[in-house]
């Protein structure tokens, strides 16, 4: 299982912070901790099952897709982006 | 005391304070996101704020205790696994039965409520109408941005769509038509005007004590009808330009309404003078009001950024400028007031007394 660390409105959102989950991509992940709180549903994933434009994952320290793979106990961070004005 | 409520590109800013006077802030939330738009529900006293996240998407936010906590509303998106995503909500409308409210957004989605607010469901029957491949985007997006609720009568709505015209409802969203005769685009060539449905309506008024009259600010005219929204007679002659955005009326006298023009090439004032122009006769005549107001502005005001409360004589006007000040009047029109300035641009104000 992959530990999905939550930060923000997201963290409160879920309960807390670290949450474990189940899943072979990020996609998967992602899908599988709005099942398991689904408070979170629309929050990083939009209606097409797109990560938001606006939301960067990075897996074990190195920036994500949802396509990519994701290994047992791997760390997964989910961070707003440097964007904005 | 007189509460504003001022949606903007840096949060909600929450202003009281007594016509005539500046409005202190009393309250921020949100902060540094954007506000769309906010409303407080009259019956209920609940507020609610259309807040689009630019990391985490739109959503409705309610609260029943302003200084209070937040709620997230439930069921305002669309379908899930379709080829779209809500971008935005653009205003919230109440009915006057105390449960019913309607959010409309874009991609030109109409949400109705029959909880008070705390959960949404999608209008599939405008989601899904046929005609929807031949609504248009405008600059803004495709937008549901004027709903028209029918006083006593939650089932008879009216909507404005960027650029997808006047729809009507008489079975609370079940079926919709069109209620575009009389709206001529001209921006669109003269051979397909009469059957256009990408018609950019910028924003639509009820007259509440005469509800089948409606006021229109157009892309390029000014509307009324007569007829609960079927046919549309331009009523622009006499004002400086027929362009603008929001409009809105005096809930006392059906033959009031309030429009300030902007010039179609810059969307700014006309010749820096900022004017709020005036019918008392449904648009034969025009009267303009600047009593207070700068005669040196090149400033925009959106939609949204026009509000009322009270009537008559006690008539209170408030709008918002792209720049960041809130103008103020407390007597119908007649002088203005700067209520608050220096805060950022602004895309919604509403009033309550």
């Amino acid at each position: 299982m992959a530990v999905v660390r939550l930060r923000g409105p997201l963290e409160k959102l879920a309960g807390g912070p670290e949450h474990r989950v189940d899943g072979a991509t990020v996609n998967e992940v992602l899908q599988g901790l709005e099942r398991e709180h689904a408070a979170l549903e629309g929050w990083i994933l939009d209606e097409r099952g797109t990560i938001r434009q606006h939301i960067n994952v990075f897996v074990s320290a190195e920036p994500a897709t949802a396509e990519t793979p994701v290994g047992a106990d791997e760390r997964i961070e989910i961070l707003p982006a440097i964007s904005g004005g | 005391m007189t509460e504003l409520l001022v949606g903007t590109r840096k949060g909600l800013f929450v202003l009281e304070g007594e016509p005539g006077s500046t409005f202190p802030i009393t309250a921020r939330h949100f902060v540094g996101e954007p506000v769309d738009y906010a409303m407080r529900e009259p019956r209920s006293g609940r507020v609610f704020a259309a807040v689009s996240s630019p990391f985490y998407g739109p959503r409705i936010w309610y609260t029943d205790d302003l200084p209070g906590e937040w709620h997230p509303a439930t069921g305002v998106a669309l379908p899930r696994g379709g080829d779209q995503a809500l971008k935005r909500i653009w205003v919230i409308a109440a009915a006057d039965d105390g449960r019913t409210l309607w959010a409309g957004g874009d991609p030109g989605v109409l949400f109705e409520s029959r909880d008070g607010g705390a959960t949404w469901e999608l209008n599939r029957a405008l989601w899904e109408h046929p005609t929807r491949p031949r609504w248009r985007r405008d600059s803004g997006g495709l937008s549901v941005h004027s709903i028209a609720p029918w006083p006593g009568q939650p089932e008879r709505l009216a909507l404005g769509i960027s650029a997808a015209g006047i729809w009507l409802t008489d079975d609370g969203g079940t079926t919709w038509r069109h209620g575009n005769d009389g709206i001529v685009a001209d921006y669109l060539p003269e051979d397909t005007r009469a059957t256009a449905i990408d018609l950019c309506v910028h924003h639509v008024e009820r007259a509440p004590n005469r509800p089948e009259r409606l006021f229109m600010q157009f892309h390029g005219g000014v509307y009324r009808s007569d007829d609960a929204g079927a046919t549309w007679t331009d009523i622009a002659a006499g004002l400086p330009s027929d362009f603008g955005f929001p409009v809105v009326v005096d809930p006392a006298d059906p033959d009031s309404a309030y429009v300030i023009p902007v010039t179609a090439d810059d969307r700014v004032v006309p010749d820096g003078r900022m004017l709020v122009w005036e019918t008392r006769d449904a648009g034969a005549t025009w009267t303009p009001h600047g009593d207070g107001l700068p005669q040196d502005a090149y400033v925009q005001v959106l939609r949204q950024a026009f509000a009322t409360t009270g009537e008559g004589a006690g008539l209170e006007l408030y709008f918002g400028a792209s720049t960041g000040e809130i103008f103020g009047s407390a007597d119908a029109g007649e002088t203005w007031f700067t209520a608050a300035s220096r805060l950022p641009p602004i895309a919604s104000v509403r009033a309550a007394a």
